[in-house]
C-alpha cells in the first residue's frame, strides 16, 4: 500500500506536466518539476506575506505581531497587543529596518487595533481575503513575533490548516470576545497575537490572537483563533477614523426553547428592535442576513458588528414572518470604554472619568503631529483626517457650490399627487396635497420636525444643501463616523454590505449622518431632533445614464423618507430649478451653469 | 522506537508529501484523492459526534467524542468518566441530539459502546488488518475543548504518524491498563474533549481513535496517540458479542499483595524513613536467584527509574503490571549490575 501510495505521487505528479522529460528521472530519486514549482510557489507567497508582517515592541511591556494592510502603512493588530505601548511604537519589518508608529483606532470587545507605520508610502502589503469562504481543511500559515524571537524582525512562519470556522470564543469579562472567528492547528504562540493568518494564496484571512491553553501551559496545544477578515473590514471604518470603537448588542437576548427554537429572552423596551416590534419568545429567523440556528450563531453575527450600523432581522411570531430594519446599540459606555483602555476598573453608566487631555508620555517628534486626544476617540487626528477626505471627496464630486440661491424640486408622489419642495439658505418650504409646511433655515432646526410625520425631512434636506454647497464647515462640529453598509437590506446577498464612508454633525439643534455614494454624492441622510426619537430617513436614488433632460447631474430622481417603522413618501423628482437670491430665474429648469462637471450619482 | 520495517520507505515519503502536500493541499489532493482534503473532512466529520455526559467540575470534562460505527446507531469512544452518567447524549453533525445508551465497555482496551437511536447513519468501518505505515499523513477530527456544540463541526488537525508503539503510558500514579500498539502523532491531538475522535488518513478512512490525556511513563510528557483500527474493532465485537472482560486486568489499580519475596527477594527489615534496599538474601532457585542476585546488592533502580528506598522499590514493584518484565539495577562492590528477573508474576503467589 504505501508503494502504491507513493507511487501515485510520482505518477500524478507526472500526470500535470508531461511534457518534462526530467519527469521521468523522478523514480530515480530526482524530484519531479511539479513539486519543485509547488514548493518555489510555496516560499514565493511566505515572502511576500513575510515582508507585510509586522514585529511590534511595546518596550518593556512585551509586544507582538501586526499585518500591513495597505501601502500607506497601515497594520491591523491586537488591541491586547497595543495597549501596554500607549500611542507610540517602534514596529519592525522583515527588511530589517524600524519605523515609528502611531495607534490610529482601538476596538477592545473585539481585541483589534489599528496602527499606522510611519515614514514611507510603498510598504508591502496583504490584502483582506473574503473569510466567509475559508473552508475547514484548508492551508493557511501565520506570520509573526511568537516569544518575541523576531529580534532581526523576521517572522516566524508556523503553518497547519484550518480546524474550524465561525467558532464562538466567550470574553473575558465584556472585552476580548472572539466571535464567528477561524480555528487553526498552524502554531499559535504567545507574541503570535496580532498576526496575520494567510491562506495559500498569501491573502489575510484573519489576524490571531488566542489560543486554547490548558495543563501543557502557555504554549501551542493545536488550537489558535483568529479574528475574521470579514470582522476586521466592518470595523475598519471605524478604526481609521481614529475612533474608540465599540461592539453592537441587539437589546435583546436570545435562548434555545424546549423545541430547538432560537428565541427572544430578554429585550430592553429602550431598545430599537423592541420600537421595531420584537417581542419576547419572537422566534429569530436571521440576523444580518445570516440565519440564527442557535444561540451561538446569533452570537457569532452580532459580534462581527460595529454599534450604530442597521442590519435586517427576520423573525416569527405565530407562524408569521416579519423583517425589520434595527439599529444597533454599543455594550458599553463611552467611559467604561475609556477605562477599560486605560486598564482602569469598569464604572457604572456615564460616571466614568474623562481620559487624560494630553498624552501621557513623551512621543517621538515622527508621531507628536500625528496625535491628537479626544473623549471617545483613540486618536482624534485621524478622524481630521478622514473627515476631510471624504469632504474633499464630496467637493471634487463638485459643482454644486455654483447651484446658488433657491433649489425647487417638484414632481410627484407615488400615488401619483404633486409636491413641491424649495431649499434655501432662508427657509425650507414643502407642499404637500395635506398643505404647505416651513422650516427657518437660519434657526434651531428641532424645533420643528416638519412636515408632520416625517420627523424632520425639510431640516434633512435643509442641510444636505448646504453641504453640498459649502462642505461640511457650516455643519457645526462634523466628523467621520466610519464605514456603513450602503443598503442594510443586502446583508446576506453576495459580497455585501458594500460599505461606504458616513459623516455625522451636530448642527442647530440636530444630529445628522451623511451616508457617501458613488463619485462623492450624498446617499442618504439621517437626522435626529431628539436623541431617543426615532430619526427621520432620508434616501436618494440616482437616475441612471438614461437620466430625464430636467434632471441636472447629481440631482436625484427618487427621494424616500421613512419614520419610525413608516414609510412617510417616496418622491419622484421630475424637474429641478434653481432661482437666484435676487429673484431672477438662473436657467429655469436647464442644466445650471457647471452641472456637466458634477458625478452621475446612482447608488 | 520506531519498529516496523516501513521506517525508511516511510521517511521517504514524508520528504515527498512535505513538499507536495504542504502548501499546496489542494494540487496534492486532485492528484492523489478523488476528495479534496476539505471534502475528505466534511464527510468524515458527519461520522463523529460530540458526547456529553458527567464532569464539568475541576478538571474533568463534562465532553468528549464519539465514532459512529454502525449506521443503526453504534458509536465507539473511550471509557471515562464522562460516561458515567445517568444521561448521555450524542450530538451529530447536522446538530441532531440524541440519548445515548450504554452497550458495553472493554476496561483492557478502555473502549466504550454507545448506542443511539437512529437509522442510516454515516459510519465509519472497523475492519482488521495491518496498520497503516509510519509517515502516514493523517486528520484527527475531535471536539477537542468543547468548542464545537450544536450542529457545529468538531474541530480538524493535520499531521503525521511517527511512530507505532506499546503504549507505556500513565494516568497519575496508575499505568493504563492498554497493552497493545498506539500510533504516536506528531501534532497536538490529545486535549481535553478529544478522546474518541477519529484519525483519518487523506482517502477518509479510519485509521485510529485519539486516546485519553495521558503522561508517557518514561518522560512524563503529555502523548498525541491513536488506538489503532484494528484494535478498536477487537474492542468492539468483543463488547457487542458480550465477551469483553467484565473486570480490569491486574495492574490498572496498584495491588498492595505484591511483595518483593514473589520474586525469591529478602530485603532488610524497612526500620527508617529512608532504608536503602540492600538485599539481605536471596531464595534458592527463584528468579532473584536465576538473575543472579546476592545478598548485600543494593537496588538502585527498578525497569530504570530510580528507587532511593526500600518502600519505593515496593512501590516500584506494585505498580508493574502482572507479565511486565522486572528489571532490576544493583550496586555490587562498586559497579552497577544489571538484572533481568523475567516476567513480574501475578500478586500473591510465590514461585
Amino acid at each position: 500500500m504505501l508503494a502504491c501510495w507513493l507511487g501515485g505521487v510520482v505518477l500524478l505528479c507526472i500526470a500535470v506536466t508531461p511534457a518534462r522529460s526530467e519527469d521521468a528521472a523522478a523514480g530515480s530519486g530526482e524530484v519531479p518539476s511539479a513539486v519543485l514549482h509547488a514548493q518555489q510557489q510555496r516560499i514565493d507567497v511566505i515572502q511576500r506575506a513575510s515582508a507585510a508582517a509586522v514585529a511590534i515592541f511595546a518596550g518593556e511591556a512585551g509586544g507582538g505581531s501586526g499585518v500591513l494592510i495597505s501601502p500607506d502603512g497601515y497594520a491591523l493588530t491586537n488591541f491586547h497587543v497595543v495597549q501596554p505601548a500607549g500611542i507610540a511604537m517602534k514596529c519592525g519589518l522583515a527588511d530589517g529596518r524600524l519605523y515609528d508608529a502611531v495607534l490610529v483606532g482601538l476596538d477592545p470587545t473585539g481585541d483589534v487595533a489599528l496602527v499606522k507605520l510611519l515614514g514611507r508610502d510603498d510598504f508591502p502589503f496583504a490584502a483582506l481575503a473574503d473569510s466567509d469562504e475559508v473552508e475547514v481543511g484548508d492551508f493557511c500559515f501565520a506570520a509573526g513575533n511568537p516569544f518575541l524571537l523576531a529580534t532581526d524582525f523576521q517572522p516566524s512562519i508556523s503553518a497547519g490548516i484550518v480546524s474550524g470556522t465561525r467558532r464562538y470564543q466567550f470574553p473575558a469579562g465584556t472585552i476580548l470576545e472572539y466571535a464567528d472567528c477561524l480555528q487553526v492547528d498552524a502554531a499559535i504562540n504567545p507574541g503570535n497575537s496580532g498576526g496575520g493568518l494567510f491562506d495559500a494564496q498569501g491573502r489575510v484571512i484573519g489576524v490571531n490572537g488566542r489560543a486554547s491553553f490548558e495543563k501543557r501551559g502557555r504554549v501551542n496545544v493545536g488550537v489558535g483563533y483568529a479574528i475574521s477578515a470579514n470582522q476586521l473590514r466592518n470595523f475598519l471604518g471605524l478604526l481609521k477614523g481614529g475612533r474608540l470603537v465599540d461592539h453592537a448588542t441587539l437589546g435583546a437576548t436570545v435562548a434555545t426553547s424546549a423545541d430547538g427554537r432560537v428565541v427572544v429572552s430578554d429585550i430592553l423596551e429602550s431598545s430599537d428592535a423592541w420600537k421595531r416590534g420584537l417581542r419576547y419568545d419572537d422566534e429569530v429567523v436571521s440576523l444580518a442576513g445570516r440565519s440564527v440556528r442557535t444561540v451561538n450563531a446569533f452570537k457569532n453575527v452580532l459580534g462581527t458588528l460595529p454599534a450604530g450600523w442597521r442590519v435586517p432581522l427576520v423573525y416569527r411570531r405565530g407562524g408569521r414572518r416579519e423583517e425589520i430594519l434595527v439599529r444597533l446599540a454599543g455594550v458599553h459606555t463611552a467611559a467604561d470604554l475609556a477605562n477599560i483602555v486605560e486598564g482602569k476598573p469598569q464604572q457604572s453608566a456615564g460616571k466614568g472619568p474623562t481620559p487624560p487631555e494630553t498624552p501621557p508620555a513623551v512621543l517621538p517628534d515622527a508621531v507628536q503631529p500625528l496625535y491628537e486626544a479626544r473623549r471617545g476617540f483613540t486618536n482624534h487626528h485621524f478622524n481630521t483626517v478622514e473627515r476631510d477626505r471624504v469632504a474633499g471627496a464630496l467637493a471634487a464630486g463638485g459643482g454644486q457650490a455654483a447651484w446658488g440661491g433657491r433649489w425647487i424640486l417638484s414632481g410627484r408622489l407615488a400615488t401619483g399627487e404633486p409636491f413641491r419642495i424649495e431649499l434655501s439658505d432662508k427657509e425650507g418650504v414643502i407642499d404637500l396635497p395635506t398643505g404647505t409646511t416651513r422650516v427657518d433655515a437660519t434657526g434651531e432646526l428641532d424645533v420643528n420636525p416638519s412636515p408632520p410625520g416625517s420627523g424632520g425631512m425639510l431640516a434633512a434636506l435643509l442641510l444636505w444643501q448646504r453641504l453640498l454647497r459649502e462642505g461640511p464647515k457650516p455643519l457645526g462640529r462634523t466628523s467621520y463616523w466610519g464605514t456603513v453598509p450602503l443598503d442594510p437590506r443586502s446583508f446576506g446577498e453576495a459580497d455585501a454590505p458594500r460599505l461606504v464612508d458616513m459623516l455625522e454633525s451636530s448642527v442647530a439643534g440636530v444630529e445628522a449622518r451623511f451616508t457617501m455614494g458613488a463619485g462623492g454624492a450624498v446617499s442618504g441622510i439621517e437626522l435626529w431632533t431628539a436623541p431617543d426619537a426615532d430619526p427621520c430617513e432620508v434616501r436618494f436614488t440616482f437616475p441612471g445614464p438614461n437620466r430625464p433632460q430636467d434632471l441636472p447631474r447629481g440631482m436625484p430622481s427618487v427621494i424616500e423618507v421613512r419614520h419610525g417603522n413608516d414609510l412617510f413618501g417616496e418622491f419622484r423628482v421630475e424637474t429641478v430649478g434653481f432661482e437666484m437670491a435676487d429673484g431672477e430665474a438662473a436657467g429655469g429648469e436647464a442644466t445650471p451653469n457647471g452641472a456637466n462637471a458634477l458625478p452621475g450619482g446612482g447608488t | 522506537m520506531i519498529r516496523h520495517a516501513g521506517a525508511i520507505h516511510a521517511g521517504v515519503m514524508m520528504g515527498i508529501c512535505f513538499v507536495v502536500g504542504g502548501g499546496w493541499m489542494d494540487g496534492i489532493a486532485n492528484r492523489v484523492a478523488a476528495a479534496s482534503p476539505q471534502e475528505t473532512i466534511a464527510g468524515a466529520a458527519r461520522k463523529v459526534v460530540k458526547i456529553h455526559g458527567a464532569g464539568g467540575v475541576r478538571g474533568l470534562e463534562a465532553y468528549q467524542t464519539g465514532l459512529l460505527v454502525s449506521p443503526a446507531g453504534h458509536v465507539v469512544t473511550v471509557m471515562s468518566t464522562v460516561l458515567d452518567a445517568d444521561e448521555l447524549s450524542c450530538v451529530l453533525d447536522d446538530g441532531r441530539r440524541y440519548r445515548a445508551t450504554m452497550v458495553g465497555v472493554d476496561p483492557r482496551r478502555e473502549l466504550a459502546v454507545l448506542s443511539i437511536e437512529a437509522e442510516e447513519l454515516p459510519a465509519f468501518t472497523l475492519a482488521a488488518g495491518d496498520p497503516v505505515p509510519v509517515g502516514t499523513r493523517i486528520f484527527a477530527l475531535s471536539n477537542l475543548f468543547g468548542v464545537a456544540v450544536g450542529d457545529e463541526r468538531v474541530s480538524a488537525q493535520h499531521g503525521v504518524v511517527s511512530a507505532l508503539v506499546p503504549l507505556e503510558a500513565r494516568r497519575g500514579s496508575y499505568e493504563v491498563p492498554y497493552r497493545g500498539d498506539v500510533y504516536i502523532l506528531d501534532c497536538t491531538t490529545n486535549n481535553p474533549g478529544s478522546p474518541g475522535g477519529a484519525v483519518i488518513d487523506w482517502r477518509g478512512r479510519l485509521v485510529g481513535m485519539l486516546g485519553k490525556e495521558l503522561r508517557a511513563s518514561g518522560s512524563g510528557i503529555w502523548l498525541n496517540y491513536a488506538i489503532p483500527t484494528a484494535a478498536l474493532n477487537e474492542g468492539y465485537a468483543e463488547i457487542i458479542s458480550g465477551t469483553a472482560s467484565p473486570a480490569a486486568p491486574a495492574g490498572t489499580t496498584a495491588s498492595p499483595g505484591f511483595d518483593p519475596a514473589t520474586l525469591g527477594l529478602v530485603l532488610v527489615p524497612d526500620l527508617l524513613d529512608r532504608t536503602p534496599p540492600f538485599i539481605e538474601n536471596v531464595a534458592a532457585d527463584s528468579a532473584a536467584a536465576r538473575a543472579g542476585l546476592r545478598p548485600d546488592d543494593l537496588v538502585i533502580a527498578v525497569g530504570g527509574r530510580s528507587v532511593a528506598s526500600r518502600a519505593a522499590l515496593q512501590r516500584a514493584l506494585t505498580a508493574l503490571a502482572a507479565g511486565d518484565a522486572v528489571r532490576l539495577s544493583v550496586v555490587r562492590s562498586g559497579t552497577i549490575v544489571e538484572c533481568d528477573l523475567g516476567p513480574r508474576p501475578a500478586a500473591g503467589r510465590k514461585r
